[in-house]
């Protein structure tokens, strides 16, 4: 399972997702090499939330075959995916050390200090005794990351990671993003902010409609959204 | 990363949450304490009338109970669609499935212990069997309630009406559990018939469904 520029982290070919004669996703195909860091971008409804869940293996293809790290065996590439979802996907009622220390267990990690390691890694302090619950919606999204960068994963897969991000907290998390991916991580990302990534994305994947419509590798600074460019 | 080892961190996690929060225990406690008052205040009967019918009050009672605990249990894996983050993980299904049927099976533990006494109390009860028939009527009555319950209760997780589904799914099934633990617990009540078959059935009964749940639910918890 080595991935190079010959040997692309994903492929994507014709891959479909129905939901009765609803098509969120339709016919895509491409080719994502490793250590780069995708843009998803499009509307709302574009399907770029289902191409994140798709990859993640939490959906079923419709159609199409999809092929990760080399292996069409989703659960043998489980160990090497980091997803972080809209929603926190943490419990409420756990601490953040805590909802970590379960999650690392799931991984087969023991280790606590790789748990408190993480933590420190998106700005917040391991010691910190208060519950998720109880925690500001920023402090959510960076203990969220923490949780799909707990395994190490090399294929990390971020839905809006920025959502109620203060300016400043989404430039440490876009820093921290970009030398993830300069250690050979492959990221995709969906955003409606492209402009926090600037400098650090190194291709833009606009969806529209299930498809992808265009795919744009770039500098950053003319990075725009589908419905910017309209 | 073994299936117990994941077991055991999933129950210990599953107890501190429910130790901090007491969501379940408080919602059936309560359910059961209402049906236990209500029955008692409802029929005006004698020591011997009570030992007859109390059997399926008491497992009545418990199964109308559990169905909060077991829609709990779930619910706490929905929010904040924390479940999404088990199934992207490489740990098995058996692990989640056991140690939530554990859990469930913990909790009915603890409303049992605490309902007995009411139940001896308001139906003025005494058993004239032997009381380890009642608590192996019980144990295997729980399990078979709760093995049941958290295997339906996952598979109706998605759907918009999941509170009312999992009666609706797991009443039917748990029928002949249900015959067989009034059947345990009335014949060591009354001293009447034996219990020693209604035991042999609920124990081949929680053998078959704990061994079709680990077989099935993984397909359960990846279904989208």
């Amino acid at each position: 399972m080595i991935s190079s520029p010959d040997n692309p982290a994903v492929v994507l070919n014709e891959v479909s997702k129905l939901y009765g004669r609803f098509a969120a996703l339709r016919m895509v195909s491409g080719e994502f090499a490793a250590g780069r860091l995708y843009l998803i971008l499009g509307e709302n409804g574009a399907g770029k939330s289902t191409l994140l869940r798709v990859l993640a293996g939490l959906i079923e293809p419709s159609h199409g075959k999809l092929t990760i790290l080399g292996s069409s065996d989703r659960k043998a590439v489980k160990p090497q995916l980091g997803y972080m979802a809209h929603a926190s996907m943490l419990y409420d009622e756990l601490s953040g050390r805590e909802n970590l220390a379960y999650f690392a267990e799931l991984y087969g990690i023991r280790d606590r200090a790789i748990c408190d390691q993480a933590i420190r890694t998106v700005g917040l302090d391991p010691a910190l005794e208060r519950r998720v619950g109880q925690y500001s919606q920023g402090m959510r999204q960076r203990l969220s990351l923490a949780r799909a960068i707990l395994n190490d994963p090399r294929i990390l897969l971020l839905d809006e990671p920025f959502s109620n991000v203060d300016v400043g907290s989404a430039k440490e998390m876009t820093r921290l993003l970009g030398t993830m991916r300069d250690s050979g991580k492959t990221i995709f990302l969906v955003t409606h902010q492209p402009a926090l990534l600037e400098g650090v994305a190194d291709e833009s994947v606009c969806m529209s409609s299930g498809r992808v419509i265009e795919r744009v590798a770039h500098h950053l600074s003319s990075l725009e959204t589908p419905e910017a460019k309209r | 990363m073994s299936v117990l080892g994941i077991l055991r961190v999933t129950l210990t996690k599953d107890l501190r949450m429910e130790w901090r929060s007491k969501d379940a225990i408080n919602s059936m406690l309560f359910f059961a304490l209402l049906v236990v008052v209500i029955f008692s205040f409802s029929f005006d009967l004698t020591a011997e009338e009570s030992r007859q019918i109390a059997g399926g009050l008491i497992w009545v009672a418990l199964l109308f109970a559990a169905v909060v605990a077991l829609n709990q249990t779930w619910a706490r894996e929905l929010r904040n669609q924390v479940l999404d983050a088990y199934r992207v993980s490489p740990a098995p299904a058996e692990s989640l499935f056991m140690a939530k049927t554990i859990g469930n099976f913990l909790f009915v533990a603890v409303l049992e212990l605490l309902m007995t006494p009411l139940f001896i109390v308001f139906y003025n009860l005494r058993s004239v069997g032997p009381v380890y028939q009642l608590v192996l009527a019980s144990l295997l009555g729980n399990w078979a309630l709760v093995v049941n319950g958290t295997f339906f209760g996952a598979m109706s997780i998605r759907t918009r009406s999941r509170e009312v589904l999992l009666p609706l799914i797991l009443f039917p099934i748990s029928i002949p559990a249900l015959l067989a633990m009034v059947g345990a617990t009335t014949s060591t009540l009354t001293g009447e018939g034996s219990a020693h078959l209604p035991l042999v059935f609920l124990a081949v009964y929680d053998v078959v469904f704990t061994l079709v749940g680990l077989f099935l639910f993984e397909t359960v918890l990846q279904a989208e």
